[in-house]
């Protein structure tokens, strides 16, 4: 086993235990999609398109009352060391769905009857954390497509690693650590849309645990406000 | 007349403002905060706060005038694609009269799959799909001009205050453009040369929507002096 952190309190990849990953986030990256957006979350590599609202197939899943929100989370045979089978795995039908609840509470479909948004996420490169940065950049995506959102939602994971909570944990620490813990939020809300947690904390470390991640959120919050405002109002002042 | 505007950019989620207003297009209430839905431009007047969306699809709205394609019909109506999440449907009776008979009259004669319509949207509710219709002044099949796609969200910004942009736009380059509330612009014109610049216009308006003092731009880029009254581009 790697040793995961240092007497000095330095992670195995140089962090300090309440530092996240370098994050950058492009808006608009692909042309046939009506929003979309790419997020590097430290070794991750995300691409997110978003389509409609438009027509639902098949018809039988429309809702007459409100637009119905799709998500698909998929990884490329290349994302991971060994060849990923394409297919869907359990995994990713479960990432999925917890991505469409945790954006379903942000966006307002109830002007769009009978349609759909569908949201596509496609892992180019996985390094831990993936369901949060995909959940950053699908974000940013159903922005960029003008959906009505009540606020942006913002993931980033915590957890605990050599008996430590630390911020934004990376591939090696969620294999070796002791607990993950992925946190989506919103920020001007201040209201959780996601929370899962992979392993044992006691209450206090738990409570540590969520406001560290929520920490981390409002991080990335700023990173993709800064992104939106770059493709939208680089010139000129209102 | 000059009430106070207050402009600001911002994203989904932004606090625009807290207090009693009205609210209009692109916000909603939490508490006594106000906030944004959609990124863009938020403005207070005369006690309503909206927001001017920069991207989004365009969503139907009584008496607007659209530009449609004709995507099909079945033996009592055409379906246009309309450049939104919705389908727009033209009851043949529309075109017909009252005294339409579905055995009689052949809708393929009178608009044809690809066909360019210009119609006014009749009736449009959350339980329906948009209902268009094409008596009036003006509407009906577009038989010649270039097409030009925009987003749906600049449209304003193409017709200016009072229509000062588009009056500059048609002055200079003596085109006729007709402006579909959906995004879609049919642009016309005797000479090639303002076709092209008409066109080049159109499109620099899309890519600068959101700038300031757009009309003096496209006004030097069409060659119109600087500084000119709008009220002599009128006359």
């Amino acid at each position: 086993m790697t040793q995961l952190m240092n007497e000095n309190g330095i992670r195995c990849d140089g962090r300090r235990i309440d530092q996240i990953r370098n994050v950058s986030i492009k808006v608009g990256v692909l042309k046939n999609a009506d929003g979309s957006a790419y997020i590097e979350f430290g070794k991750n590599k995300i691409l997110a398109g978003v389509f409609g609202p438009r027509d639902v197939h098949p018809k039988h899943m429309a809702d007459q009352d409100s637009g119905i929100l799709r998500c698909r989370y998929h990884m490329s045979p290349f994302s991971v060391t060994e060849r990923k089978n394409p297919a869907p795995s359990r995994r990713e039908i479960e990432i999925s769905k917890v991505i469409k609840e945790a954006l379903q509470s942000a966006v307002i479909l109830k002007d769009f009857p009978r349609t759909v948004v569908d949201v596509f996420i496609e892992i180019l490169q996985a390094d831990g954390g993936s369901r949060c940065a995909a959940l950053d950049a699908a974000s940013v995506a159903l922005v960029d497509a003008g959906i009505p959102m009540r606020d942006m939602v913002s993931a980033c994971a915590a957890g605990k690693v050599a008996d430590k909570i630390v911020l934004d944990v990376n591939d090696e620490e969620d294999k070796e650590g002791q607990a993950d813990m992925p946190v989506a939020y919103m920020p001007n809300l201040g209201k959780i849309t996601l929370m899962q947690l992979d392993g044992i904390l006691t209450p206090d470390e738990y409570k540590k645990c969520l406001e560290t991640a929520i920490g981390g959120c409002k991080q990335v919050y700023e990173i993709q406000k800064k992104a939106l405002m770059e493709k939208y109002f680089k010139n000129g002042e209102a | 007349m000059m009430e106070i505007v207050k402009r600001k950019y911002v994203i989904p989620g932004d606090v625009i403002t807290t207090g009693p207003y009205r609210l209009e297009q692109n916000v909603y209430q939490d508490g006594d905060r106000i906030i944004s839905t959609s990124i863009g431009i938020s403005e207070i007047y005369e006690n309503a706060v909206r927001v001017i969306p920069l991207s989004g699809m365009y969503i139907p709205k009584t008496n607007d005038l659209i530009i449609g394609k004709v995507i099909g019909h079945s033996s009592l109506s055409w379906e246009f694609d309309i450049n939104s999440c919705f389908i727009g449907f033209l009851p043949a009776q529309d075109v017909f009269g009252r005294d339409y008979s579905p055995t009689k009259d052949e809708l393929k004669a009178r608009l044809d799959k690809g066909d360019l319509v210009a119609a006014r949207v009749a009736n449009f509710d959350r339980s329906r799909d948009p209902l268009l219709t094409i008596q009036d002044r003006d509407l009906g099949k577009i038989e010649s001009g270039e097409l030009i796609k925009i987003a749906p969200s600049k449209i304003p910004r193409l017709i200016g205050k009072r229509g000062s942009m588009i009056q500059t736009i048609e002055m200079a380059t003596k085109a006729i453009v007709t402006i579909g509330q959906n995004g879609l612009i049919v642009v016309s014109c005797e000479d090639p040369v303002g076709l092209l610049k008409a066109i080049e216009a159109v499109k620099m308006v899309d890519a600068q929507a959101h700038t300031p003092n757009l009309t003096e731009r496209v006004k030097s880029m069409l060659g119109v002096e600087l500084g000119e009254n709008n009220d002599t581009i009128n006359e």
